[in-house]
């Protein structure tokens, strides 16, 4: 976040649409929204030098309901989209909201050399352990042994873990946070937003409409009972071992972020215009 | 972890008022929110008690704004009165929202978050050192004890739902 103006005035409200959320009543998802505007104000950015960024999904509703600039991308390709624009454009603050099938599905790919690539952006993943918008598929983070009629006696399968993924990967900065608490959330967002680098952050999101089971989530989160570290090696004993509900900043390193120099002849799109003339 | 701390501090009769503002300003905003959810999801009902509960905790702020008389206590609260891990005492849960609700249940939801805001005052009355701190926060207590008691007459008028409410002939969820 780098050359961004900061405002001490700011308020939550001043990052919130017009537009009327709409998830199931119950959903997470209204308070990781509350989270970013929470943190938007925290840092006192002017809406106008945020871009938050999603693909498809019930999170990825989220740019419509912010004041910044938003950009409702593609199924999986939110990372791509805000790594181009931040290459482009390194003044902005480029925020990226992701769901677990959007994210380390379909976007998986994505993911990987997001984190490796270490672009001066944070990744939000609101992780609900299932494909809530096309009604409760399984997902890369669902339980083997989750059991629907999608899915019948659960997919057997292991599930993916993102932040030992992302560790591996090169991420600059992990977190994991619950949505029920948006006041501390907002608080590790505010950290990861200022944190130079790729900073990922894991929100549990209850879906109360396909996983009612995860209202308990709320007596199963804990803070982490250790420190954050930068030890790599540390860290991935630590996130092995995780039993994924540890809460707060796991990981925070000292990567220098990935900024290649674009001039302004770079960019000149008449020339690429030409390139494309039929 | 971040270094924020669960509660804000409370040095003095300015910050009481500030954070006392704060707590009914977020529930204003927790109500209107839910009021929205269930004009999404058609539960005009639950709209009308929402906005009630809103409005009310509007008033409720507006009273503390003028006891606080030319102190800017809403630009103090933005400064001081952050609640750390949790939501501030009166914020509606609203993991435990559903969309077939009753007033039964805004109540409830209601209820929890004035006693939350009684036992946060009633901790202030016993641990302030300042006399004026102390004072106010009597006087709080003694509003949030009365809102309490509004609630629990409220729901003489709305009696707990059959086990049946959340039966829906028509769910959005075709997995069966």
């Amino acid at each position: 976040m780098s050359g961004v103006a900061t405002r001490s005035t700011a308020k939550p409200a001043d990052y919130k649409s017009d537009v009327n959320a709409i998830w199931c009543p119950g959903c997470g998802d209204y308070h990781v929204l509350m989270s970013f505007t929470r943190a938007f104000a925290q840092l006192g950015l002017p809406p106008e030098q945020i871009v938050v960024v999603s693909g498809i999904g019930c999170s990825s509703r989220i740019p419509a309901y912010t004041n910044c600039y938003g950009f409702h991308g593609v199924h999986g390709r939110s990372l791509a989209l805000a790594a181009g624009l931040k290459v482009t454009r390194p003044d902005l603050t480029v925020v990226v909201a992701s769901g677990d099938g959007d994210g380390y599905s379909i976007g998986g790919n994505h993911f990987l050399h997001a984190c490796r690539r270490n672009i001066d952006m944070t990744y939000v993943v609101m992780d609900n352990h299932i494909y809530g918008m096309t009604k409760g598929q399984p997902s890369p983070t669902t339980e083997p042994e989750f059991d629907t009629a999608l899915a019948p006696g659960g997919t057997g399968v292991r599930p993916f873990h993102p932040l030992v993924v992302a560790l591996a990967s090169g991420a600059n900065f992990i977190a994991r946070c619950f949505s029920g608490e948006p006041n501390e959330t907002a608080n590790v967002l505010a950290e990861g937003i200022g944190h130079p680098g790729f900073s990922f952050i894991e929100i549990l999101s209850p879906c109360v409409t396909f996983r009612p089971d995860e209202r308990a989530w709320k007596e199963r989160v804990h803070p982490a009972p250790v420190a954050e570290t930068s030890d790599q090696g540390k860290a991935a004993r630590r996130l092995m071992t995780d039993d994924g509900f540890n809460l707060g900043i796991l990981y925070r390193g000292n990567r220098a972020p990935f900024q290649p120099a674009v001039s302004k002849s770079d960019i000149d799109l008449s020339e690429l215009e030409k390139d494309f003339e039929l | 972890m971040s270094k924020a701390p669960d509660q804000p501090k409370v040095a003095g009769l300015n910050d009481l008022l500030a954070v006392a503002y704060q707590i009914e300003i977020d529930a204003v905003e927790r109500y209107n929110l839910l009021a929205d959810q269930m004009e999404t999801h058609n539960n005009p009902e639950l709209v009308r008690v929402f906005r009630d509960l809103a409005r009310a905790e509007g008033i409720h702020g507006e009273e503390i704004r003028r006891l606080a008389g030319d102190f800017d206590v809403a630009a103090h609260a933005r400064k001081i009165a952050r609640f750390g891990r949790a939501d501030s005492p009166e914020e509606a849960a609203l993991s435990d929202a559903h969309y077939l609700m009753t007033p039964w249940h805004a109540l409830q939801l209601s209820l929890a978050g004035e006693k939350r805001a009684l036992a946060y005052f009633t901790s202030i009355v016993g641990t302030a050192k300042d006399a004026k701190v102390k004072a106010m926060a009597a006087e709080l207590v003694e509003e949030e004890a009365e809102h309490v008691n509004l609630v629990y007459r409220l729901l003489r008028r709305y009696p707990a739902p059959t086990e049946s409410w959340a039966e829906d002939m028509d769910p959005p969820v075709s997995q069966e």
